[in-house]
């Protein structure tokens, strides 16, 4: 075929994907208020998609907070600065890793169980069942745990970073033998409101991103086997690219 | 009643408004189904009761919560209202002892009982089954053909199977209808269809393996096929 053909025909196929998701959203947000006055649905989400994901969360924030606080120190002590490391630490975190790295993190655990969940319920006629019995699937099972990940995800980012901060200070503070009181006063001198609030909003995209593609994938799989692995595959692949993509422009944005 | 492939649960989705038709029109109750709005629908659906292939049991809910979901989501009644008919429901299918297991732990009839409690929990007026019989030991056959049978007498509800267990609807229908090839081939009660001048009829009803439905798929001279690549 030709190139350019293959070209358009390719970026034709990525529009009209990015056409569809965004329709799939308006979808969603139109039938959020009817399931917010059921608020049990979504705590169970939030329970499956957040609560359950804590473990990896918390491992890798004090592993991604010891490795900054090592690398922070090698690097500070050469220009004898280590008493920065804390304010170092907390930026790279609240800014950049913790929302990044937590989304990264959210796609793996919770956004493929999400789709697969999903497309096994439209494999299995479940999502067919619902709607001869009058429910709609759309609004009973995907914007749930929309929202659980909408709420998941910053919430999470918040614990990533506090323990993340907490890894950094354990081998600066503990192990390196930097001042502990410099560590935290250097942190309150040079972190400010608004790098807290950056990171709050990318974590809330990064949120919207990692459910809705979640959501999507599963709820679009061709109802085969093949189709619902596909569709967990490119639940990790698309969130990843989304996040790094959409992290750049927050961040273009918001400096 | 047809071959496979031949469209019959693409009917019944187009009854359950799921499909719509690219030509001609469903009426369901005096309603045409695809001139609907979303909210019409649903409440025609509300009217039906639908038995899936596999049962399509929620997997997440045991079976007590798969046969109250209709109930949870369509009605406002309290739990001490939602417990008994659940109950009456799963006690007419004789599963009533089993409502708090999971449905991975149940045997395809009893997962099609369920659902069959499940279909009929809303009270409908029509109730639809895609191949209620596929898939399923002589017993649970036989289980299943009693409570179609019965709910279909007790209730006074209108039934349409979807089948090609000629001997077993055979038995319990008023009317069947051949499907093949996107088109009704023939129509009459069972006794009637067995003495069809139709070929392809009477092949379905005695199942030969050729006919006008043929054995092989088409394929090119197999002499030419086999010894193809010496040539």
């Amino acid at each position: 075929m030709n190139p350019f053909a293959a070209l358009a025909g390719s970026l034709t196929h990525s529009l009209r994907k990015l056409g569809a998701v965004t329709l799939f959203l308006l979808d969603i947000l139109r039938r959020c208020p009817a399931i917010l006055a059921r608020p049990k649905l979504v705590t169970q989400e939030v329970y499956k998609s957040g609560v359950l994901s804590l473990v990896i969360i918390m491992t890798s924030g004090f592993f991604v907070g010891m490795v900054i606080g090592l690398q922070g120190y090698d690097s500070l002590s050469r220009l004898r600065q280590e008493g920065i490391l804390g304010a170092g630490v907390a930026l790279t975190l609240l800014k950049e890793l913790g929302p990044v790295v937590t989304a990264l993190l959210f796609a793996g655990r919770a956004g493929t169980a999400m789709a697969s969940e999903i497309g096994l319920m439209n494999a299995t006629d479940q999502l067919s069942a619902m709607e001869v019995m009058a429910v709609d699937p759309v609004q009973r099972i995907v914007v749930p745990r929309f929202l659980g990940a909408v709420i998941s995800v910053p919430l999470l980012t918040a614990i990533f970073n506090s323990i993340g901060i907490l890894g950094a200070w354990f081998i600066g503070v503990a192990v390196m033998g930097v001042d502990n009181g410099e560590f935290w006063t250097q942190m309150q001198e040079y972190v400010e409101p608004a790098d807290v609030w950056e990171g709050v909003w990318k974590s809330v995209a990064f949120g919207v991103t990692a459910g809705l593609v979640a959501v999507f994938e599963g709820y679009h799989s061709p109802p085969t086997a093949q189709g619902v692995g596909m569709a967990t595959t490119r639940t990790v692949v698309t969130t990843s690219i989304a996040v790094l993509i959409l992290d750049y422009l927050i961040t273009a944005f918001l400096l | 009643m047809g071959p496979s492939g031949t469209g019959k649960t693409t009917l019944l989705r187009m009854i359950t408004g799921q499909l719509r038709p690219s030509a001609g029109s469903v009426r369901v109750a005096g309603q045409d189904v695809a001139q609907l709005n979303r909210n019409e629908l649903y409440q025609l659906r509300r009217r039906m009761g639908m038995l899936f292939q596999n049962g399509a049991l929620l997997t997440d809910l045991n079976v007590f919560e798969n046969v109250a979901f209709p109930l949870r989501e369509n009605t406002q009644l309290p739990d001490s209202l939602i417990r008994p008919l659940v109950l009456t429901k799963l006690n007419a299918v004789g599963l009533r002892g089993a409502a708090s297991l999971a449905p991975s732990e149940l045997s395809g009839g009893m997962g099609r009982r369920v659902a069959l409690a499940r279909a009929l929990v809303m009270d409908p007026e029509l109730i639809l089954y895609d191949e209620p019989f596929s898939g399923l030991d002589p017993i649970s056959r036989g289980v299943v053909l009693r409570l179609i049978d019965m709910t279909n007498e007790l209730l006074g509800l209108t039934s349409i199977i979807v089948s090609h267990d000629v001997e077993e609807v055979a038995a319990i229908a008023d009317e069947i209808h051949v499907i093949a090839g996107g088109k009704v081939t023939a129509s009459g009660t069972p006794d009637a269809l067995r003495e069809s001048p139709s070929d392809l009829v009477r092949q379905f009803i005695t199942g030969a393996p050729d006919g006008p439905v043929a054995f092989h798929y088409p394929a090119p001279d197999y002499r030419a096929d086999l010894f193809g690549g010496f040539e």
